[in-house]
């Protein structure tokens, strides 16, 4: 019992002084890497929202949404 | 197309960083210095490297652009450019941040990388701006391919005053990467290798992104005519991109 | 080529010696930062490191603006169009411009430096003259040199006073290195020997490889 509350108090990484500095470097990076993510997702969304635009502009009929499984089969395929 | 292998190059990063940051928390032995302190090394060092290949890389494209007139090659200088920059600021903070934790102050001058990266960061924040201003895309893209081979040519030379100007007085803080033990060697080039295809993937990423704003915006126009299209929301530092010639050939 | 230049710079004197535009504001900046330095630094007297700090930081700036006033008139006037229709070299432009920026900081310097030497210098300038003009020298040609690559940068755009020094700054902090470092054990008390051989070759070499630069890109900034 009293080795379970030992390990209760032991951090999972080696929390002191270094620790939260290695952590907070190595945060950085994936910041980093998730903001672009995001402003991607953004210009994504965009262009989506304008190809929607031009197809009701053209005049072509809507697209129905695809089921799952023919659009797993459409994205196997190279286009 | 600029797309085409993208799918591929990100599986490989993802790979090669989930190695790397394996490799660098399992693998890796704890320095006898700096402690657990030392392993920022490996996220540091590499992003600092990229960052200046690629600012070096973004100058080649420029002389590119310059021989062939092709505004593609601008595309590219633009983007490898941008991309170092988030890159450098990258390694600014993380070399800060190691600082902080070695000495307890969170900028120190004697480290030379650092204080040439910082040089080095503030003439490429230059570059938008410098973009901004001209409005002919043309010129823009000629004196911003300009601007990118002066500013390529600097980066050896900077790196090499600073480190004069610090070395004899005092030691350097946060160590080089020679004579590192072998697992530490490996780490590191590991380390390297998933940067450097992470900056290429995110590379690849921009570049498709905005080649596919350019393929959205012809259509636009051949629908809908010159009057139709909206106007282009404020200023742009982004260079023109024809949606022919452009890119055929990929990254 | 060599006429080309010769014709140019001429203009370029010839111009700057009835309008006064752009040497006599950069002398009077440097002599006015040297009174503001009195007393931003609460000091009657500078040696060594931050005698060395001072004297260069203030040429730069003042060089700064005299490299922002480069270029402003060919573009305002016409004078590119000018240059662009002779059957000459365009890079004689390029090197007519340097050597004009040359000129005026050979006066710009003729002023400062002993105006710095009565305001704000504690040791006497003399037995270390002829290496501080060495230093200078080597230091002005590569301020003039990217003073004219950034002044045909900045001309053109926008918000050309504030992103020509933006651009400039960076590019020159190896100058700055070399040129301060050359330069304190000249302005210290105890004249330790010379300067480092080291600082002049930075600074040549700096010189060497952004003239070159300057010289094979000049062409790309004059086109239109």
């Amino acid at each position: 019992m009293s080795a379970v509350l030992v390990l209760a108090e032991v951090p999972a990484l080696p929390l002191n002084e270094a620790g939260k500095y290695v952590a907070a470097a190595y945060i950085v990076l994936v910041i980093i890497i998730l903001i672009y993510v995001s402003i991607m997702a953004i210009r994504l969304s965009r262009i989506e929202r304008e190809l929607g635009e031009l197809l009701e502009l053209s005049g072509a009929p809507k697209p129905e949404p695809e089921p799952a499984a023919l659009a797993a089969h459409q994205e196997s395929t190279p286009a | 197309m600029y797309g085409k292998g993208l799918r591929s190059l990100s599986i490989v990063t993802v790979a090669a960083m989930a190695l790397a940051l394996s490799l660098v928390f399992f693998y890796a032995p704890l320095e006898a210095e700096q402690g657990f302190l030392q392993k920022i090394f490996y996220i540091h060092v590499p992003l600092a490297i990229i960052a200046l290949c690629g600012f070096v890389v973004g100058a080649l494209f420029a002389i590119a652009h310059l021989r062939t007139r092709d505004s593609s090659w601008d595309m590219r200088s633009y983007v490898t450019i941008h991309m170092s920059l988030i890159f450098a600021v990258g390694a600014l903070i993380t070399g800060s941040i190691w600082a902080k934790g070695s000495w307890g102050h969170w900028w120190v001058w004697n480290e030379p990388t650092l204080v040439s990266f910082l040089i080095v960061f503030l003439l490429y924040a230059t570059y938008q701006p410098l973009r901004f201003a001209i409005e002919d895309p043309e010129r823009q893209s000629r004196y911003a391919s300009v601007f990118a081979i002066t500013a390529g040519a600097f980066v050896p030379m900077n790196f090499i005053a600073v480190r004069l100007s610090t070395a004899y007085l005092h030691p350097r803080v946060l160590g080089g990467t020679s004579n590192l033990p072998g697992s530490m060697r490996l780490t590191f080039m590991v380390s390297l290798a998933a940067v450097t295809l992470l900056f290429v993937t995110m590379c690849k990423y921009e570049l498709t992104a905005k080649h596919t704003r350019a393929q959205v915006r012809a259509l636009r126009r051949r629908l809908v005519g010159e009057d139709g299209s909206p106007a282009r929301r404020g200023r742009t530092a982004v260079p023109a991109m024809g949606t022919q010639a452009a890119g055929r050939s990929g990254l | 080529m060599r006429r080309t230049v010769g014709a140019l710079l001429r203009k370029e004197l010839l111009v700057e010696l009835r309008t006064f535009e752009s040497v006599p504001g950069m002398s009077l900046f440097a002599v006015t930062t040297f009174v503001v330095f009195h007393f931003a630094l609460n000091r009657s007297s500078v040696e060594g490191d931050l005698a060395a700090g001072i004297l260069w930081v203030t040429l730069l700036f003042a060089a700064i603006l005299g490299a922002n006033r480069l270029f402003v008139a060919d573009a305002d006037q016409g004078g590119f169009d000018g240059f662009l229709l002779a059957p000459v070299d365009r890079s004689a432009m390029m090197v007519a411009k340097v050597l004009t920026m040359l000129a005026y900081l050979v006066v710009l310097e003729l002023v400062a430096v002993p105006a710095f030497a009565i305001l704000l210098l504690g040791p006497p300038l003399g037995p270390a003259l002829p290496q501080l003009i060495a230093v200078l020298a080597l230091g002005d040609i590569g301020i003039a040199v990217i003073g004219t690559l950034v002044g045909a940068l900045a001309v053109q755009t926008r918000a050309r006073d504030l992103l020509g020094p933006l651009l400039a700054l960076p590019l020159l902090v190896p100058i700055v290195i070399g040129g301060a470092r050359a330069t304190a054990p000249l302005l210290a008390f105890s004249h330790a020997g010379g300067v480092p051989a080291r600082w002049l070759l930075t600074l040549g070499l700096y010189d060497l490889i952004f003239g070159l630069i300057a010289y094979a890109l000049f062409d790309f900034l004059l086109e239109d």
